[in-house]
């Protein structure tokens, strides 16, 4: 059992996990939306004394910090006991494009060129990694959800806004994919 | 403990996430790419399922574990702050290969550079609130 819990789960048991954790969520009287923490961390630490989008009562939204501290658990429960150490299977084609960028074949979950601490004190990857997150921050926030919350809650109660978002969400990632990369690498 | 449920939760969707692998850059390149349909078989598994309990909470009216109603909130109609707002967000889940919960769920992974795009997320989603009322909604 746990040898086949150690191999990477084919994409229909997780897309049906993820659904489960939505109809738990709801069955808790929460809803699934990951992004509105960003939200509550800068209201937990003051922002709301000087700009009111972060003067709410964040104290109600703390089993979604809870929901974050389970989700860092449940990566160190991944890596520490349910991996089987083999690099990620990418496709062959998107190996060979992102050799042409630089990348190197996947050696585990995450490109060293990107990832490792190395890289991280280079202005270039310090500048990626900052930048990157800067406009999963702002953009989740402006669009008012993120993959999960308009993904796939806003995509499963039928709500237009939420495919426009995800639709936004592609034009972002197809620009940065086939037009920065190349620059940047 | 009422918040041990919420912990679980989250346990569970970090386990998932790993393990479908849909925490790896390589991953999300590989889905932008036109590449495999693994990140679309994921993401569509979990549409597919979210609307046939999304529809059945409504049509039998079912309520959650206190017993009060589930309720949907329809999100606000308008067109420009979900597209440019999503443009933004996409512009950094292709350079990261990361939504907000990966973000998180890297940190468990030992990734400890990510730190530093959750510091860059933190900082963004303060300037959308400093910043929110000249920008177009």
């Amino acid at each position: 059992m746990l040898e086949l819990l150690r191999q990477p789960w084919p994409w229909y048991t997780s897309g049906a996990v993820i659904a489960f954790v939505m109809l738990l969520l709801l069955f808790f009287g929460k809803s699934f939306g990951f992004s509105s923490n960003l939200r509550v961390i800068c209201a937990a630490c003051g922002a709301g004394k000087k700009h009111k989008f972060f003067d709410f009562d964040w104290r109600s939204q703390t089993w979604n910090l809870l929901f974050l501290v389970g989700a860092i658990l449940g990566g160190v429960i991944s890596s520490q006991f349910l991996s089987n150490g083999e690099a990620v299977q990418i496709s062959q084609a998107t190996i060979q494009d992102l050799r042409q960028i630089g990348i190197s074949a996947p050696n585990g979950m995450q490109p060293e060129e990107l990832f490792s601490l190395e890289a991280l004190l280079t202005v270039k990857g310090f500048l990626v990694l900052l930048l990157g997150g800067f406009a999963i921050g702002f953009g989740s926030r402006y669009a008012g959800g993120c993959t999960s919350g308009h993904a796939i809650s806003g995509l499963s109660n039928l709500q237009l806004p939420s495919l426009i978002a995800v639709i936004g969400f592609f034009i972002g990632g197809l620009i940065t994919t086939w037009l920065f990369l190349p620059l940047i690498f | 403990m009422k918040g041990l449920k919420f912990i679980l939760a989250g346990i569970l969707f970090g386990i998932v996430m790993s393990k479908s692998e849909a925490i790896s850059w390589f991953r999300i390149q590989e889905m932008f790419r036109f590449q495999s349909f693994h990140m679309y078989g994921i993401i569509g598994t979990a549409v597919i399922l979210g609307v046939i309990i999304t529809y059945l909470i409504k049509r039998y009216k079912l309520r959650d574990y206190q017993g009060n109603p589930i309720v949907f909130t329809p999100k606000e109609k308008s067109v420009p702050r979900y597209l440019i707002g999503g443009i933004i967000f996409g512009l950094g889940w292709a350079l990261t290969g990361a939504c907000p919960g990966p973000l998180f769920v890297n940190i468990g992974h030992g990734y400890w550079a990510i730190l530093l795009a959750i510091g860059g997320a933190i900082a963004g989603t303060y300037t959308y609130g400093v910043i929110k009322d000249k920008l177009p909604h």
